[in-house]
Formats: structure tokens, sequence, C-alpha cells
């Protein structure tokens, strides 16, 4: 835990001494788009079954996974789920950045991101208004409050619905929040998100994105996720059924380590996986035998 | 059995009470809506859409449909509670307090009846007949007429709750529905799931549901088998729930959902704690079909990721469900 909050401590330091020296405040707006170099099975394809690397999962957030069966997504009501926002910038994403201001004074009350994946809008209070109780309704984005550090903008959300932190079955509670750092190097805007979820991770998952200011955007660019309409996709299934696998039975987990000849600890995940000096005890694992596996 | 629910309702009532009040003052909920800040008893109000706002801190969340014609409440909370309550309704509406519906029979759902009961008027008389000669206008108390056999008692025996409690009005099969404040609330019964006398109300135009107990965002589901209640009927609840509720837009919003304690929800919410529940309810009865004694099954822990969500209510722990569960399933002859 303490080398995870040194770690996210490093980068926010790092960040920080880069970006404030001279003026307060940077200015957004814009269209961005991202840039696609980061955690690339995340952005189009979509992780494999059982790749658990690098996410500080612990016992509860594994067994979750474990049981995680794709067909899921089959159901009606899990069609049309939007990305939660700890997870939305790794989407094939475009986002448009604009401010909300007071008319009487100009000052900007709230920045808005509309997110091309799943047409997702995004505020971020900047008027210092609380956050909601416990009991308000939770949201994909949730709800947000921003601040500048110079030039820096820090965000902290709350109030996210359960979704989750990789699109394989690895579950974020509704109990996660996130602090964002948004800096901007001229056309380059770098999110740095550093999320808690004490029900499935043992430290914070901490992530960099990088989006790139595109003046050649185009409004259909964004349409692609206005509107979904669930449908029957198995008919006939008893609308109760929900699929799953039961502790123990579930035939993917070894899936990924075997096709890419991998030790399957590694692929389990936990905080030990983030860390460079894993490496080291990776190399002395056993790799299992490169059977196919079963489909 | 009896007395773990029992123990739940008082020491879920002292935590959220606690809670409530240490939570400090909210400004505004989601999106900017006004809250009313929280009063010195711990309770506040938010609106939800429409008509409909909600109390929460008085036991239960309780639900309010406000209009022209009065209130309408869907439970009351703790006895302890009520004027606060009542000092709460103040702030939505300044018209009596016409119908309560009661989801089921515990003591922080209908505690409140008597006294708030008391503060309404009936429309047209309705109500009075039913309370005895003598007695004074109340609101009208809605319920299934399994919540009014669990609340009272044959003549000569003690009733667990005072007649001025009692429903006034029970309806016996699985519907029962009127219009009021400009529209349509439906009240459906499903049985055997937290109690035998379950109800949800449903709220049509301004598309709020209230389940009582069959849903929470704080625990698992509290099965009273005492009580007639069984993981069966609460699964059939929240899917029941499922078909009523419509998804807004990008999946959020839409159906609005006042659970019996907890946050305020959607669909999202919703079908996040009905394959909660299914997944456990199948494990357990992979377990059952092995032959698994309840001390195997508890040790296997079926609950253990949903615990951080679920498994910290007080009076209610997971054992306390898996094993709720567990009495509620017989083997079957093939497994999943």
């Amino acid at each position: 835990m303490l080398r995870g909050v040194f770690i996210s401590a490093a980068i926010v330091v790092a960040v920080l001494v880069n970006s404030t020296l001279a003026y307060a405040q940077s200015f957004l707006n814009g269209d961005w788009v991202g840039a696609f170099h980061e955690d690339q099975p995340e952005r189009g394809p979509g992780p494999e079954l059982g790749d658990y690397l690098g996410i500080p999962l612990n016992a509860a957030g594994r067994q979750y996974a474990d049981s995680w069966d794709a067909s899921r997504l089959t159901l009606p009501e899990h069609q049309c789920r939007a990305h939660v926002s700890p997870y939305i910038y790794r989407g094939p994403i475009r986002v448009r950045i604009t401010e909300e201001v007071d008319p009487g004074t100009q000052t900007v009350i709230a920045i808005k991101h509309f997110l091309s994946t799943y047409a997702q809008e995004r505020t971020i209070w900047l008027d210092g208004r609380p956050h909601p109780s416990e009991e308000a309704p939770h949201t994909w984005m949730g709800f947000s409050t921003g601040e500048w550090q110079g030039r820096v903008l820090k965000v902290t959300t709350t109030h996210i619905k359960q979704g989750w932190h990789r699109r394989n079955g690895i579950p974020m509670s509704a109990k996660a929040t996130m602090t964002e750092y948004f800096i901007r190097h001229n056309s380059v805007l770098t999110q740095v998100s550093i999320t808690e979820d004490p029900v499935f991770l043992s430290e914070p998952l901490v992530k960099t994105t990088n989006l790139t200011l595109d003046a050649a955007t185009t409004p259909n660019q964004y349409q692609a996720w206005l509107f979904c309409q669930a449908d029957d996709e198995v008919p006939g299934r008893d609308p109760a059924y929900v699929p799953h696998h039961l502790p123990g039975k579930n035939p993917y987990l070894t899936e990924f380590a075997t096709l890419h000849r991998l030790p399957i600890e590694p692929t389990r995940g936990g905080s030990e996986t983030m860390y460079p000096e894993y490496m080291e005890k990776v190399k002395a694992m056993p790799i299992p035998p490169a059977a196919p596996a079963k489909r | 059995m009896r007395d773990a629910v029992l123990r739940h309702l008082v020491i879920v009532a002292a935590a959220v009470l606690f809670a409530m009040v240490s939570a400090g003052v909210d400004g505004r909920a989601q999106g900017g809506t006004a809250v009313q800040p929280r009063r010195e008893s711990g309770l506040y109000t938010m609106p939800i859409q429409g008509n409909v706002h909600v109390i929460i801190g008085g036991g239960s969340n309780i639900t309010v449909q406000v209009g022209a014609l009065g209130a309408v409440l869907v439970d009351t909370g703790l006895a302890q509670n009520a004027d606060a309550v009542l000092a709460s309704l103040r702030q939505l509406t300044p018209r009596p307090v016409r119908h309560i519906i009661n989801t089921h029979s515990h003591a922080d759902h209908v505690g409140g009846n008597e006294k708030i009961g008391a503060s309404g008027a009936p429309i047209s008389g309705r109500g009075v007949a039913q309370v005895g000669a003598g007695t004074a206008p109340r609101a009208e108390i809605i319920a299934h007429e399994e919540t009014l056999n669990r609340m009272s008692a044959p003549a000569g025996a003690g009733a667990p709750m005072p007649v001025a409690a009692w429903p006034t009005s029970t309806f016996s099969g699985k519907h029962k529905e009127f219009y009021y404040n400009g529209e349509g609330i439906q009240i459906v019964h499903v049985a055997a799931a937290h109690t035998d006398g379950d109800s949800i109300v449903f709220f049509r135009r301004s598309d709020v549901i209230a389940t009582g107990d069959i849903y929470s965002t704080v625990s698992y589901p509290i099965i009273d088998a005492q009580r007639g209640g069984s993981i069966t009927g609460v699964l059939d609840g929240l899917n029941q729930l499922l078909d009523l509720v419509i998804a807004g837009e990008k999946t959020e919003g839409g159906t609005m959902i006042v659970p019996g304690h907890g946050r305020i929800s959607d669909e999202a919410d919703l079908v996040e704690y009905r394959d909660m529940v299914t997944i456990i309810r199948d494990r357990t009865q992979d377990m059952v079909n092995r032959g698994m004694t309840i001390a195997q099954v508890q040790a296997a822990r079926p609950t253990m990721e949903y615990d951080g969500l679920y498994g910290s209510a007080p009076g209610w722990s997971s054992a306390q469900f898996v094993e709720a569960v567990f009495r509620g399933l017989r083997p079957e002859r093939s497994s999943q």
C-alpha cells in the first residue's frame, strides 16, 4: 500500500513540478482525441479473458472476475451499459471540453467533457459545491468537483456506478472514488487518474492517458453512440437467468497465460504485479505447457 | 432468525440515524438539484422526480408523493422518528397526509403509522369507519392483508402494533391501484419475499418505484422466514421490479427506484443487485445439491466478493444471509 501511495505521489509531484511554473490555470477547451499508445488491448479489441496483469486486485475482486461470464453482456439490462469514468478514457474516445460560465460574472463554474464513447457527459464543478450525500444516485460519470493547482486541474469524483476496472470481468465497485490531474502541454492533454476501490482493490490503480488536440473533428465523430436499444439476443432464455461461472469451474482462466506462454501467477493480478521489480520474480516462474485452451 | 431480524431493525435504525447526524449538511444532489439541509434530527429530504420525494434518516426510506390533493407516503419509519418525519414532510407540502402505503410490517417501516396517520385526514371520509366509531379522521393506511395480519392479532391476543397503526384498507390479490395527485399509483404484491406481505409501489407518471425491503443498497436481502419470507420470493420480486423499470437514455436514470434502505437507484444499480443475489443463490444451490451442510456452505463463503458491499449491515451478517438462502433451498436433480 505504501509503495502504491509513494508512486502515486511521485507521479503527481513530477507532473506538478513540470507544469505549474509560470501561469495560473490552463485553457482546456477543444476537441481531444486519444493517442492510443497506452494499454492497447483496452482500446479496441478488448482485453483477453483471465488477463488480470497489473491490476491491484484483492481476493474479492479476483473472485468476482473469476466468476464473471462474458455472456452477462447479452442480458438486455447489460447490453447498453456505459463505461464508468475511471475506465472510459481508455475507450475509443474523443473528448470535447467546454466551459460553463456564470452569465453575470463570466467566471467559469464548470468544465464539461462530452465523451464520444457512449455519448457520456461529464460535469466538473468548479464553484465549490459539496459532493452529494451517500443516498444520492450514482451515475456512470459520477459527481466531480475540480480545483486548479497552478496549471493543473485536480478533479475529485465520487458517486460512480458499479462498473469495471478492465472489461474482462474485473469489477469496480460503487464505493470507488477517483482523483485526476489534467495537464496540458501545448497540443497534448495528459490525464492522470488514481482510482481507489476499497471493495475490489488492495492499492490505488494509477493510469495515465494522453489525448491530442484535433482541429479537424466533425460532429458525426461524436454521434455513433447516442442511443442504444437492448434486444433479445438469446430468444427463449429465462429472463431471470444470470450467466456466471461457479467457483473453480471457469475453464477460461488460464487461456491468456497458455496462449502467450506466461506463468499463471502474474496473470492473476494483485498489487505486486504493478511494480517493475516483479519482473525478476516472473523470470523464475514456471510456464505452463502450450496446450490449446478449452473452448 | 426472527430475533436476528428484529435485532437488525433496531440496529439499522440506530446506525442510519448516527450516519445521518454525523454526515453533515448536503448542499445539492446530483446535477445541482436542491436538497433540503439535514435537520438536527438527522433527517433530510431529497427530490426524486415528478411529484415524488424521499425523506431519509427516519429508520427506512420514506417515499412521499405530493400534490394538490395532499400527500401520499410509502412507509413511515420508526415510531420514535415520527415527529421528525412530520417536520420533514412540512418542508415538502403544507397539505395533509391522505394515504399511507405500507410495504410490509416491520417496525422500521410502519412505526410512524399511528402518529403520522393521526396527523392526516382521509378524502371523503375514507378510513374513519375502519378505525372505529368516535375516532378522529386520519389518513388511510393501505397494505397487503398479510401485513395487517402480521401487525394485528385475534381478539384477546396481544398485537405487535397498536390498533391505530394497523392498515385500514387491505388488498388480498396481486395488486391494488388508484389515481391520485394526477398520476396512477400501482401497489404490486410480491409473494413470500422479504416477508409474506410485501408490496412495491409504482408512481407511474413520476416514474418512481418504492421497493420496500426487497431491494437495499446497503445489505443483503433480509429474508424474514418467520414472517413468510424466502430467497425465491426475493428473486422473483427483484425480477418483477426489473420488468417494471425502464432505463433512461444512455442506461441511466429513467425509472427511479427508492430502496427500503440506502441510495436512490436506477435499473443499472438494481440489475447488479439482482445478479448478485442470483449468483449467491446458484452457488448455494450447487452446494446443497452436493449435500453440503450449512456449516460447510458458510465456510465456503459464497458471498465473499460481495461482503465489502453488503456484508457489514448491522444485525444481518453474510452468514445469516447464507443461512437464510440455504434453508430456503432443496436439492435439485441437476445443478448448473
